[in-house]
């Protein structure tokens, strides 16, 4: 089985290949590269590969298979990136595409590929600091501090002279920070 | 003519003949593509049975932080009461499905369809909180349970339950870190505000005891101790200590887990099911 990713990871061009290229609709290469231009619905800046969600492209026998993990439980984006990749491949030419979630191992927000940190941050988000260490069983310390460990970049004037605002925000993946420098407030990606 | 390098365009097209007509409508399989084959040695009956109490915990929960949504104190708060509320929903439709899966039943009828007695979640989640100390005091208790309960699970004998356990133990880290904060803030704060965070522990404490109870049906169990332990370190910081005193014991040898509820119950089914009850060919 050729398959766009490994099997713990999340798909990469690399990994997937450009045997076809954008403009050919046969290829595992091809299905790949409709499937990775989605954007994020919440995060329209990124692609659903920048974002590390997009587990992997399978072209059989049976058509195109994608699959996608969720980076929340409860993401509703999850719904909407189905649909869109699915309509993508179909535009593109592959005539059956199947979009299948995978939920272990969970997302993280160190996934995240390099291009997608540095779009993010264009866009006035600090891209995520490095995931906590989660042991997978057994007690996890309980953080008591009231004051932050995770500071963010400020991704307007670059200072991280900046402090958490709240823990959540908008969407289920950000949380709002603002920056004591140059006063604006911003958002970024929770590190999980 | 749609852009499609443009998601806000991308939501208002329509992908499925009309059954999707806002963003994040449409709802399907939460499993789509998962195996969800039961592994030869596991008791299907017995894994339905589990899922559909953790999920009903789940489900019931974040419906009593939805009602505070527009009545929390900051707009902060209020995102952060959502977005638990939001995660805490996933939980409860994955597991929902896997245990409508193997019981033949859809995630709605679970959910919308069943009587309070079908119910099978601890009477914490069903607990209606009076004020901000009781929201965040019961945050803290139910999701440093879940949590530990949620480390074990990501270990169990069925791979779907592992993997929701495993995914959901991440997100209830972040919510009991949130609680915590809030607990030490008001616990270590103002004469008043320590006064009426000990108020609302005083209030939860007795429905703790269940979480703890023996059950032969449950896949794991989060140790009392281990639990106690966190609870201990953040109320020590807070200037707490934990509540004594007569614990909600079982009503005739039964508890939520069997579908004995209080009577907060009734009020949530009635809000939560109404409008599936009134239309019950309704999709979204």
């Amino acid at each position: 089985m050729v398959t766009g990713a490994t099997a713990n990871g999340p798909a990469t061009a690399g990994e997937a290949g450009t045997s076809g290229g954008l403009g050919a609709a046969n290829g595992q290469g091809a299905a790949y590269a409709v499937a990775a231009q989605t954007p994020d619905p919440e995060l329209p800046m990124l692609t659903i590969a920048d974002l590390g969600i997009l587990r992997d492209v399978e072209t059989t026998a049976e058509g195109v298979v994608v699959t996608v993990t969720p980076t929340y439980s409860g993401c509703p984006a999850m719904r909407e990136i189905g649909a869109d990749v699915r309509n993508r491949l179909l535009r593109a030419g592959f005539e059956r595409v199947t979009v299948t979630m995978q939920l272990a191992p969970p997302w993280s927000s160190d996934w995240i590929t390099a291009d997608g940190r540095r779009k993010l941050a264009e866009a006035g988000i600090a891209p995520p600091s490095p995931a906590p260490v989660r042991r997978v069983e057994g007690p996890v310390p309980v953080k008591l501090s009231t004051v932050p460990s995770d500071i963010a970049r400020c991704p307007r004037c670059g200072s991280l002279s900046t402090r958490e605002t709240a823990r959540f925000s908008g969407t289920a993946c950000k949380s709002l920070h603002r920056c004591e420098a140059c006063g604006e407030p911003f958002e970024a990606v929770k590190a999980l | 003519m749609t852009d499609h390098d443009n998601p806000y365009d991308l939501l208002a097209e329509d992908h499925d003949g009309g059954h999707r007509w806002a963003f994040g409508t449409g709802f399907t399989d939460p499993l789509a593509g998962i195996d969800t084959s039961v592994p030869p040695g596991v008791d299907a009956a017995a894994l339905a049975r589990y899922c559909l109490a953790l999920g009903d915990d789940a489900l019931i929960y974040s419906h009593r932080l939805q009602e505070w949504v527009t009545r929390m104190p900051e707009l902060e708060e209020e995102t952060a009461i959502a977005n638990i509320a939001l995660d805490l929903l996933g939980q409860a439709r994955m597991l929902l499905a896997r245990a409508g899966g193997i019981l033949g039943r859809t995630e709605d009828e679970l959910a919308f369809f069943r009587a309070e007695s079908e119910f099978r979640n601890v009477r914490l989640a069903e607990h209606a909180d009076r004020d901000f100390a009781e929201v965040v005091g019961r945050l803290l208790i139910f999701s440093s349970w879940r949590h530990a309960l949620f480390g074990l699970l990501s270990s169990a004998a069925d791979p779907v339950l592992a993997a929701i356990a495993a995914k959901g133990a991440n997100e209830l880290a972040y919510h009991r870190d949130y609680a915590a904060q809030w607990v030490i803030r008001l616990g270590d704060g103002t004469e008043l505000s320590h006064a009426r965070m000990r108020a609302a522990l005083d209030a939860l404490w007795p429905l703790t005891a269940e979480l703890f109870l023996p059950d032969d049906s449950a896949f794991a169990h989060a140790d009392a101790g281990t639990v106690g332990a966190v609870l201990d370190t953040v109320l020590a910081a807070a200037g707490l200590s934990r509540p004594v005193g007569a614990t909600l014991g079982p009503v005739s040898g039964r508890t939520g887990r069997d579908g004995v509820h209080t009577e907060a119950m009734g009020y949530i089914l009635a809000e939560l099911q109404s409008v599936a009850r009134a239309h019950p060919d309704a999709t979204w």
